[in-house]
């Protein structure tokens, strides 16, 4: 029992010590941001790296999510008499959620992931030291680029998931289900509320932008400069990012439609 | 006696850079330790102006420590560390970034950006600490590959070079600001014989000819008696013993003897700590 009590204290220090410990990291990062403004290179170069390469996974992954969507809710609202509705209930699907929340997965194990990795290896390999020993902040020249290219790619991939998902479902409901391709496009703009719809789906997925690359940086930073250790950060950015962008997205959801 | 034109360089360089002090790095009663696990304990060393001093001794001794410690990477617990009449320790960020330009260091795995051609890894510093139109950066950083014998290899990736090459390219990128001093951390660990002569070489001419003062680490008796003025022998985080390598190797301290010979037992025993063998052997029995 002293044990359980004992283990469970130390997990408790070691939570609070490494959120501490990432809080810190995050800030610092902040005040890097004006110097590293004037290296636009570095962060165009991250952009290319976590932006445009994480398109085609986003591209395929939101297309077969329309499509899958379209068939499903086709299926649920032709019982209803109701399949013109087919193109609002899907965007808003898309742009309040799923744009968001799987674009942001999507991102962690692709980009995120990479950047874990990427970081970690630098620093096994001593290439974090040697920045330092030239008087060069490796928070500053590695982490900001990383962790703004990735800020600033995550809504740009949501919007992108949801447009491709939203073209996949027009795809199976007006083109293979004969659904009014009129009454889709048209409900969809009358139903889909730029201020209460796009913009909060613009600003979840800013908000998941910012958690999914401060998990990834920091555990790339903060990992064990071994083999196994990069390893486990790797795993750690995947699995954290996860927890962090399901459950805030259940709490941002309750803030922005939730009517208790 | 008329001097040589190379001894008349340095010479310059020592009394510009010295400003009256003979010592650029001065230690004492350095203490350090990770956690409970102390590495480095009351340490005094003197690392003069223009000289080659070696710090040596067993591997896990503390002496990559020592190297952080003067580079500031490293909070010592108790003690000093001056670096060009500076207490590092004590040093703001900025004053200590201001420090580094002024020194170069050559990791044990030369530690090469690997998204950077060789070219790039040796301009790195110079674009980010100078204002140098790219024409004299490539020209800078042609002469630098040239001291260490690889300006043909400049197009190359970190990933193409020999463990030799890439401390050799190291060795260019810590010199390309200039610095009063480098550190060389193990520079000759896993290295063929051509390779460690041609570090060796390396070593002692860049440190002659551009006026510098060198800080060896490593525990390759044979390759730092040959190039240094000074070494400095420690073991479990102790100076055991400090000279010339002449004086050294008349050293009457028998670990110092143990460790220059490479005997396998003496004041370091070949068997770790353990129960006697007849009494562990009579246990399953």
């Amino acid at each position: 029992m002293t044990a359980l009590v004992q283990n469970l204290g130390h997990s408790v220090i070691g939570f609070v010590e490494r959120t501490g410990r990432s809080l810190i990291f995050l800030m610092t990062a902040l005040a890097g941001i004006p110097a590293s403004l004037r290296k636009p290179y570095l962060i165009t170069a991250q952009l290319y790296s976590v932006g445009v390469l994480s398109m085609q996974i986003i591209v395929i992954s939101g297309l077969t999510v329309g499509m899958v969507l379209g068939l499903q809710m086709y299926n649920t609202l032709t019982d209803f008499g109701a399949e013109e509705s087919l193109g609002p209930v899907v965007a808003l699907s898309l742009v309040r959620e799923l744009g968001p929340v799987l674009s942001a997965l999507l991102f962690s194990g692709r980009a995120g992931s990479a950047l874990t990795a990427e970081i970690g290896l630098m620093k096994a390999t001593e290439q974090l030291s040697v920045m330092e020993m030239m008087a060069v902040d490796p928070i500053r020249r590695v982490i900001v680029p990383r962790l703004l290219a990735g800020v600033l790619s995550v809504p740009l991939l949501a919007a992108i998931f949801s447009a491709v998902g939203i073209l996949g479902s027009y795809f199976i409901g007006v083109s293979l289900l004969g659904v009014d391709a009129g009454a889709f496009w048209s409900q969809m703009t009358a139903k889909v509320d730029f201020h209460a719809d796009i913009l909060n789906g613009f600003v979840k997925s800013l908000v998941f932008g910012v958690v999914a690359t401060w998990i990834a940086v920091f555990e790339g930073y903060d990992s064990v400069p071994t083999t196994a250790g990069v390893s486990r950060a790797t795993t750690r950015t995947v699995v954290h990012t996860a927890f962090a962008v399901l459950g805030l997205d259940f709490v941002l959801t309750a803030l922005m439609f939730g009517e208790v | 006696m008329a001097k040589s034109g190379h001894q008349e360089l340095e010479d310059q360089s020592v009394e510009t850079a010295s400003g009256g002090d003979d010592l650029l790095v001065k230690i004492r009663g350095l203490r350090f330790a990770f956690g409970t696990r102390v590495i480095v304990d009351g340490v005094d060393i003197d690392i003069r102006r223009g000289e080659v001093t070696t710090i040596m001794g067993p591997s896990g001794t503390g002496k990559t420590t020592l190297l952080r410690l003067i580079g500031g990477q490293f909070q010592p617990d108790a003690g000093t560390v001056e670096v060009d009449g500076l207490n590092v320790p004590s040093l703001s960020r900025a004053e200590l970034y201001a420090l580094r330009k002024r020194m170069g260091m050559m990791f044990q795995t030369g530690a090469l950006f690997t998204d950077l051609s060789v070219f790039d890894n040796v301009a790195f510093p110079l674009r980010e600490h100078t204002r140098l139109p790219e024409v004299l950066i490539r020209d800078l950083v042609l002469i630098k590959l040239q001291a260490v014998g690889l300006r043909g290899a400049r197009n190359l990736m970190p990933a193409e070079l020999s463990g030799g090459m890439s401390r050799r390219v190291a060795l260019a990128r810590a010199i390309a600001l200039d610095p009063m001093m480098i550190m060389y951390d193990e520079p000759f660990t896993g290295q063929d014989p051509i390779t460690v002569g041609i570090v060796m070489q390396l070593i002692r001419h860049i440190n002659q000819y551009m006026g510098l003062t060198s800080i060896i680490v490593s525990h390759d008796v044979a390759e730092v008696s040959a190039i240094s003025d000074r070494i400095y022998l420690i073991s479990e985080g102790r100076v055991i013993e400090q000279g010339s390598p002449a004086e050294l190797q008349r050293s009457s301290s028998q670990w110092a003897q143990q460790f220059l010979h490479g005997a396998p037992d003496g004041p370091v025993p070949f068997h770790y700590p353990a129960e006697p063998l007849a009494e562990e052997l009579m246990v399953g029995g």
